[in-house]
């Protein structure tokens, strides 16, 4: 898989280790020579001088070949511009731009192109670690929009006692596994929730609290 | 009162392109709301311009919506840089609706990109080197330009 990847500084370099460390063959685009030269040497990536939302750049640096483009320079502007040029001119299958703006994340979409904007992530995982210290967040995808997280259950916990059918979560929320003593049970509607089960949830961002609440206790939260 | 003929017109950038059109505009009687990043730009306006002038940053959502662009007639994209151009001008199309975009781009190259994106575009520098290219050629024709 190719990966270009355009944009500069600590996060292009991490980036592209990554990348190449799970085989992945990276061609970076930055404007500086000296962080061109810089990267060249640490990394085993190609690395190209230019302005990546330039066209002839993009296309030099083998966009018609790359199976992605990662658009993080510092301007949400011009990450907006690289994946369009990438996406429109270059059929590019995949292409991922970082946002400062978090409110750009919408604009972004609106205009086609997917955006990660990890001031909205940190935030939000601030948020929810603040708010429910004895729960781990595991993971989260789709752009932060589907999470995973794991929780106990105590004794007041207003859950305890009834089967999964009868605990009242909303449409858009799943228990997806109980740990039972060390035992792992994939639950069905019939599944009676016991003190000190382990459980982990996947809910979506617009009722997650609503979901912990229910399943931990209002005293929690 | 606003008359059926009136424009209402933002423009983002007051450099001097965009202090230009907004100065023209509004001296024509149009409705103008200028918008730049720093209130000094303001100061290339002519003491004739009668309009709005907005400081703030035009990539950011709440800025244009400040400047009501949803209620535009048409937007002018005038700032020096080609990405933010793209950026606003798109934004004001999709996501406020605005029916007229023109976009200045600064880069000859680059203005097949605006058009494969949708937006209307002036770039100064093409029409500037067409005028003097046709220019010369047409004074080749009379005889007065002569090769080598």
């Amino acid at each position: 898989m190719n990966v270009l990847v355009v944009g500069g500084g600590k996060l292009v370099y991490y980036l592209s280790r990554s990348l190449t460390g799970r085989g992945r063959r990276v061609t970076i685009v930055n404007r500086d020579r000296a962080e061109c030269t810089r990267l060249a040497r640490k990394l085993d990536a190609t690395v190209v001088l230019g302005d990546g939302s330039d066209p002839t750049v993009l296309e030099e640096a083998g966009a018609y070949e790359a199976d992605a483009v990662l658009a993080v320079t510092p301007n949400d502007e011009d990450n907006l511009v690289i994946c369009q040029v990438a996406s429109v001119r270059f059929e590019v299958p995949r292409t991922l731009a970082l946002v400062n703006d978090p409110d750009h994340q919408e604009t972004f979409k609106a205009l086609g192109i997917s955006a990660v904007s990890p001031t909205q992530m940190l935030s939000r995982m601030l948020e929810q670690q603040m708010a429910f210290e004895d729960i781990d967040q595991l993971i989260s995808f789709g752009e932060g929009n589907v999470n995973v997280t794991e929780l106990t259950l105590d004794d007041e916990s207003p859950v305890v006692g009834l089967p999964l059918s009868e605990i009242g979560l909303p449409q858009d929320a799943l228990v997806a596994a109980v740990l039972r003593r060390g035992r792992p049970i994939i639950p069905r509607g019939g599944t009676v929730l016991h003190e000190r089960d382990r459980i982990i949830v996947v809910t979506l961002p617009d009722t997650h609290e609503d979901v912990l609440r229910r399943l931990v206790g209002a005293s929690h939260v | 009162m606003r008359q059926a003929e009136d424009l209402f017109v933002v423009v983002v950038g007051c450099g001097r392109l965009g202090a230009l059109v907004a100065d023209r505009l509004s001296r024509a009687g149009h409705h103008v709301t200028v918008i730049d990043q720093q209130e000094s730009a303001f100061g290339a306006l002519s003491p004739e311009y009668s309009g709005f002038k907005l400081e703030g940053d035009a990539t950011e959502f709440a800025c244009l919506r400040e400047a009501d662009v949803g209620q535009a007639d048409v937007v002018v994209v005038a700032t020096e840089n080609d990405n933010i151009n793209l950026m606003v001008g798109q934004v004001a199309r999709e996501l406020f609706g605005v029916k007229r975009v023109i976009a200045r781009v600064t880069e000859p190259a680059r203005e097949a990109i605006f058009y494969e994106l949708g937006l209307g575009t002036v770039c100064p520098a093409r029409i500037v080197g067409d005028e003097i290219v046709e220019g010369l050629i047409r004074a080749g024709a009379n005889g007065r330009v002569h090769e080598r």
